[in-house]
């Protein structure tokens, strides 16, 4: 059986290009703390990478790392190390499966490039507008290399955004410069902090019309797709490489709605998803949402690598509104409003919440929104229980009877 | 005439504790059923539920038009047509029984659901346990082992409760610790086994806020009518029961097995 149909999922010809953006990512970082030819910063994936590229960072992103753990789920066996270490098996399984794997000297790296170790840092720039959970993540490698740590700590339940929060958070930005400088032995270079800005900008849009090709009616690409081909979203933020891949993407994406190529074949049911992945069941899911016709259009978690607002021309003011502007830091009466939006964009039937257990933050059934939103549209919706990595915490039997009797209940509607 | 071919409709539900055959005619009525152990071999027990309940049905194979599975075992049934999930099996067969808008209780060995249904029978939402068994038959089970009492004794023990014993834990494990504290403080049997059942309830109704029309089904309510008189008690609420509670589902599926 071919690849394709195993996974239930339409490959795309970019996919080799994401394949080597990805492979040189990590081959780059590998060579540069083998000989030492440029210092290295770990980055928080919503923080701000385009500064550390001003200052000529390579920049590597732990998260990243932790989704790798997931997907080849290895994370499970890992995440019990960091929790012998008193890190709890409560809090961030991206932090205790990625610590559990620098602990046991495990990493996805070496299967997929032949990579020994994740790169070591000379510095880890933090941003809180994902969670307290980075900080804490990053502090314990900065104790164990005994590097510096410095961050941005982000306002949250933000409702409307304040010209003082902006503020804020450029400034908190802005002041990190003198601690990189004196890690980098260079000043900071503003034409190349604007050039990334403005990589990060265009990558972004490209990304959000990739995103909104979705709202045609059958989507020529779907969650799994998509949290695929959102790598270079993160890693590469602020590159050429980025703005050159969405741009191959984007028009493979534009030729299957001009061909009405559906993602899911007789697509008879459109969801949307929220909260994270279950990185190591993507598969598995992939292939039941296919077997039911249904194609998960549109979500948060693939939607918060957009940053409209980043500005060339006032790189420090536009990060800070970027970065504050993100949903996960955003109050419940925002998100309602942006689920709203995208329920009048990509028309969806249905809604699945992911709880998922060691991540509060992207779990945004947990103060009644589905039940609000439910009431408000008419859109029916399911809470499925499980977890980004730790898949002690997913019930897979039950959740796919509970999709199964969601997609039926969907039926019953149409 | 059940032995005509193609006279009958059979509805099996597999469920984690017990597997439920049913027969229907053509006019909906039930005339045959069999309730058995689960087991290790979910094909095998399906099998025998099925001969059990043709047996009283006066039928046979060459008689049953069409066959649903549900349950969690539902893909292992061999002869089944086609599968539905216990969902919308449940939802099904409650709305046979009670054709109006409603909360469905359904409190299974080892799941709980809330099923809301409107008033042509369609769901509105549904919600099932997490995957943790508190308040779920598996709970009543491992107690009934801790406490040594016979599972059939419960709901007479229950009755008996002149002062429920409380327990305060979310979950099985802890709950067993808490049963055995309160044997230690000299609590009586039936006190305690009364304060189970309130905790099972507490779980079930955690889940979802009831409508005014409520009804339960599953084999715990089969087992222990006195939880139905728990719940009704406790919310104010008149519940309903259909005839064989624990057979519900597998009616649901008879009943999708009628539209094919």
């Amino acid at each position: 059986m071919s690849e394709e149909k195993k996974s239930g999922r339409k490959q795309f010809a970019a996919g080799n290009t994401l394949k080597k953006i990805m492979a040189d990512h990590f081959y780059e970082l590998d060579e540069a703390q083998k000989t030492g030819s440029r210092k290295i910063a770990w980055c928080t994936s919503v923080g701000p990478a385009e500064l550390l590229r001003g200052m000529d960072f390579l920049v590597y992103f732990p998260e990243n790392h932790g989704a790798m753990l997931g997907s080849t789920r290895m994370a499970t066996e890992l995440i019990p190390f960091a929790n012998a270490l008193g890190y709890s098996p409560d809090i961030c399984s991206y932090l205790t499966s990625d610590i559990g794997s620098y602990l046991q000297k495990k990493t996805p790296l070496t299967t997929a490039y032949k990579i020994e170790s994740v790169p070591k840092p000379d510095v880890l720039v933090y941003n809180t507008n994902q969670c307290r959970d980075v900080k804490d993540w990053f502090s314990w490698y900065a104790n164990e290399f005994n590097v510096p740590i410095m961050g941005v700590h982000t306002h949250r339940d933000v409702g409307d955004i304040k010209k003082y929060q902006i503020s804020d958070i450029a400034k908190q930005i802005e002041e990190l410069v003198p601690g990189l400088e004196a890690v980098s032995g260079k000043r900071l270079d503003m034409d190349r902090l604007k050039e990334a800005v403005e990589y990060s900008r265009r990558t972004s849009e490209l990304w959000r019309t990739c995103l909104e090709s979705a709202s045609a009616i059958p989507s020529p690409w779907n969650f799994f797709d998509a949290s695929i081909h959102m790598g270079p979203a993160v890693v590469s933020r602020g590159t050429k490489e980025a703005v050159d891949y969405y741009e191959l993407l984007l028009a493979e994406l534009k030729d299957r709605v001009k061909n009405g190529v559906a993602s899911v074949d007789g697509e008879r049911h459109r969801i949307y998803w929220d909260g994270m992945p279950i990185w190591g069941k993507l598969r598995a899911l992939s292939e039941q949402f296919t077997s039911l016709n249904a194609c998960i259009v549109a979500s948060t978690y693939c939607n918060s690598w957009i940053f409209d607002q980043l500005d060339p021309k006032d790189p420090f003011e536009s990060m800070g509104r970027a970065y504050l502007e993100l949903f996960i830091v955003r109050d419940e009466d925002f998100k309602e409003k942006y689920m709203k939006d995208c329920l009048d964009l990509y028309k969806f039937n249905g809604i699945i919440f992911h709880d998922a257990k060691t991540c509060p933050n992207n779990s945004n059934n947990r103060y009644s929104l589905p039940e609000r939103f439910s009431r408000h549209f008419d859109i029916p919706q399911l809470t499925i229980n499980g977890d980004l990595n730790d898949l002690r915490c997913y019930s897979e039997e039950q959740a796919k009877t509970n999709i199964e009797a969601f997609i039926e209940q969907l039926d019953e509607r149409v | 005439m059940a032995d005509k071919k193609g006279s009958i409709y059979v509805g099996v539900d597999v469920g984690a504790s017990r597997t439920k055959a049913v027969v229907l005619d053509s006019e909906k009525r039930l005339i045959g059923h069999s309730v058995r152990k689960s087991g290790t071999d979910f094909s095998q027990t399906a099998e025998l539920c099925l001969e059990s309940a043709l047996e009283m049905a006066m039928g046979s194979r060459d008689s049953v038009a069409y066959t649903v599975s549900t349950g969690y075992g539902r893909r292992n049934v061999s002869f089944s047509n086609v599968t539905r999930t216990e969902i919308g099996c449940h939802a099904r067969g409650a709305y046979h029984y009670y054709p109006m808008a409603m909360t469905i209780i359904d409190i299974g060995g080892q799941d709980n659901k809330i099923i809301k249904l409107d008033n042509d029978g369609r769901r509105i939402n549904f919600k099932m346990n997490r995957k943790c068994a508190a308040g779920t038959g598996a709970f009543l089970e491992e107690m009934s082992a801790r406490l040594d009492i016979p599972l059939e004794d419960m709901d007479s023990l229950a009755r008996e409760s002149t002062e429920m014993v409380e327990l305060g834990s979310f979950c099985t494990v802890f709950s067993g610790t808490e049963v055995l504290e309160k044997i230690r403080q000299g609590k009586k049997v039936p006190d305690i086994v009364k304060g189970l059942f309130f905790s099972v309830i507490k779980r079930v109704l955690e889940m979802e806020a009831l409508s005014n029309n409520v009804v339960m089904t599953g084999g715990v309510v089969a087992h222990n009518p006195y939880l139905v008189q728990m719940v009704s008690d406790i919310t104010g609420l008149k519940i309903l029961t259909p005839e064989y509670p624990q057979l519900t589902g597998a009616v649901g599926a008879a009943l999708f097995a009628m539209d094919a």
